[in-house]
């Protein structure tokens, strides 16, 4: 799906991102994880298109995309969730899916003004796409509601909810769980498991929590000092040495139970 | 006062509040959908002016044209100059965040006053442009024409606030909004941010033209002191925080109050005694903050705030989905 080779980003005198290459497949959950300063954002943000990476290249499904901007990267079926919520305050919860849908035509400002018929149709399917996606996220019964007044968690719901508006090859889920209750983490981390089960969707995602990771990951990475440290199972992670030290700076210490 | 001289005070408001409601209208495109802080109204406001000018007025030795050409040409042209100014400025500025944007458009529109002022080829300079004609000139006679005039402009206010309206009520206003609330989260999910900042800059900037246009043809006279930042910039500023950013009749609304308290304060501050007097303008411009501090303690987001347009076939699909 997604392939890094060579990924270098300094900043300064700093490598943020170290030489680091990988593939992530299709159709499967993958999660990034590492201490914090491992460079997973930055990495998460090299793949997002919001910082082009120094040196290397990235490719999806074999086009280069290194330099390509966000917004065009999420026309070829990148979307992305950020660590903390960016909602569309002023906007209603309906509107914030909406926007995310394709409504070229009616995004013409001529169009807009003279030749509103023109994106009915248009219009009404993204709506219908997003009445959809707001059942499925429960999220239906706010609506109508600002997205600036809603809750934490409920803005992490409508982040994951605007990505699949756009109908992405991948979905990069960065600390999707970061600051919300378990019971909401859960709910979460089900309707991520469905998406990937039912509907095939390709996910890629930072965390911390390694609880989390485990359920929803068969594949994972770890990442330290801007390095990749191993690759594998969560179980085969969890007992690898090298990512005990890294999180724990040595001693003997069982990751994440 | 008589009856007769209120009628014509009354009329010359409506002309002057009117102009006002198609320069808070373009702000509102501009602040209240894109979050664009442009702070050199003045200068889309005065390119447009001399634009419309220069094209309609008789021909003098004393600046460029006239050209005489009809009146609804040059308001055409004023919004295509003043437009084309508002584009050249969105290339250089459009990436800068909001109060970075409005130190170079206020030093954008400082330039283009000083190239008014100097340019006497052009501009004639300070003395300014006469002979400045109205639409439908010579249909009536004297403070009739007033009245024509002041429909004149209330139709192009009714047509700028349908233009306004339809671009807010659509997939362009709301990718707009989107972008104003979060320029990141709008390029993750598609949105071309420079292009949909640079339109909507261009789009206010030739309604501020238009404006410009309108009051040249008010006065039937220009020169920069009616492109003064003060009266235009900053009271503009006012009555859409006033009346409401992001909605369109709360900027009408702040533009007929704020400039009702205006031309009443006019009133007051002629009779107070000469020393006084001379002084007025700053008076009443300290008057107007006052009120700025009042309606935004009182009422945050203005008179009438923002509304989201809703969706025209939300309605019937609440009963099915449940």
């Amino acid at each position: 799906m997604i392939t890094l080779e060579n990924i270098v980003m300094r900043f300064g005198g700093l490598a943020a991102v170290d030489d680091v290459s990988f593939a992530i497949g299709k159709g499967i959950i993958t999660g990034l994880i590492g201490p914090n300063g491992a460079g997973k954002t930055t990495l998460f943000n090299i793949i997002a298109g919001r910082l082009f990476p120094t040196s290397g290249r990235v490719l999806l499904e074999g086009d280069d995309i290194t330099r390509l901007p966000p917004h065009e990267r999420s026309h070829k079926g990148l979307a992305r969730t950020f660590q903390i919520p960016h909602e569309f305050g002023a906007l209603t919860v309906l509107e914030n899916l909406m926007v995310a849908g394709d409504t070229s035509r009616g995004e013409n400002a001529f169009n807009a003004v003279l030749r509103r018929g023109l994106f009915l149709r248009e219009e009404r399917a993204v709506y219908e796409r997003a009445r959809d996606t707001l059942d499925f996220l429960e999220l239906s019964h706010v609506k109508s509601e600002k997205a600036g007044n809603l809750s934490g968690g409920q803005k992490k719901l409508l982040e994951l909810g605007r990505s699949l508006m756009r109908e992405p090859r991948l979905i990069l889920l960065d600390e999707i769980g970061a600051g919300i209750n378990r019971t909401l983490l859960g709910k979460i981390a089900e309707k991520i498991k469905r998406l990937n089960e039912e509907r095939g969707f390709t996910f890629c995602l930072i965390e911390h929590d390694l609880d989390y990771v485990s359920k929803l990951c068969s594949d994972v990475i770890v990442m330290a000092q801007g390095k990749v440290l191993t690759r594998g199972t969560i179980d085969e992670v969890r007992h690898d040495e090298r990512v005990i030290e890294a999180y724990f700076g040595g001693g003997k210490y069982e990751v994440g139970t | 006062m008589d009856p007769v001289g209120l009628l014509f005070f009354l009329v010359g408001f409506l002309i002057m509040a009117g102009i006002y409601a198609i320069l808070c209208l373009a702000l509102n495109v501009q602040w209240g959908y894109g979050g664009l802080f442009n702070a050199g109204i003045a200068g889309f406001f005065a390119v447009g002016a001399y634009t419309s000018a220069l094209l309609t007025a008789a021909p003098a030795p004393t600046h460029l044209g006239g050209f005489e050409l009809p009146v609804l040409v040059g308001i055409i042209a004023a919004a295509v100059t003043a437009g084309l100014t508002g584009w050249a400025v969105a290339k250089i500025c459009i990436r800068l965040k909001s109060d970075y944007l409005a130190m170079a458009s206020i030093g954008i529109a400082e330039i283009l006053r000083m190239v008014i002022v100097n340019e006497d080829w052009l501009t004639n300079g300070s003395l300014g442009i006469t002979n400045i004609p109205r639409p439908f000139d010579g249909l009536l006679q004297g403070r009739e024409a007033d009245i024509l005039f002041l429909a004149f402009v209330w139709v192009i206010v009714a047509i700028v606030y349908l233009v306004c309206n339809r671009l807010y009520d659509s997939p362009w206003g709301r990718t707009l909004r989107a972008v104003r609330d979060n320029e990141d989260a709008a390029r993750a999910v598609g949105k071309d941010v420079d292009s949909f900042r640079l339109q909507t800059f261009v789009i206010g900037a030739a309604l501020m033209g238009v404006a410009g246009a309108l009051s040249a043809h008010y006065f039937r006279f220009l020169s920069p002191e009616a492109t003064e930042p003060l009266l235009i910039t900053f009271l503009v500023w006012v009555m859409l925080m006033a009346g409401g950013s992001g909605n369109n009749k709360g900027a009408i609304i702040g533009a007929l109050s704020v400039w009702a308290i205006w031309s009443l304060t006019e009133i007051v501050t002629n009779r107070l005694p000469a020393e006084f007097a001379t002084r007025s303008s700053y008076i009443r411009m300290l008057l107007i903050g006052l009120l700025l501090q009042f309606v935004l303690q009182k009422y945050r987001s203005g008179l009438l705030p923002e509304r989201s347009p809703g969706i025209a076939f939300d309605k019937d699909k609440d009963k099915t989905h449940g």
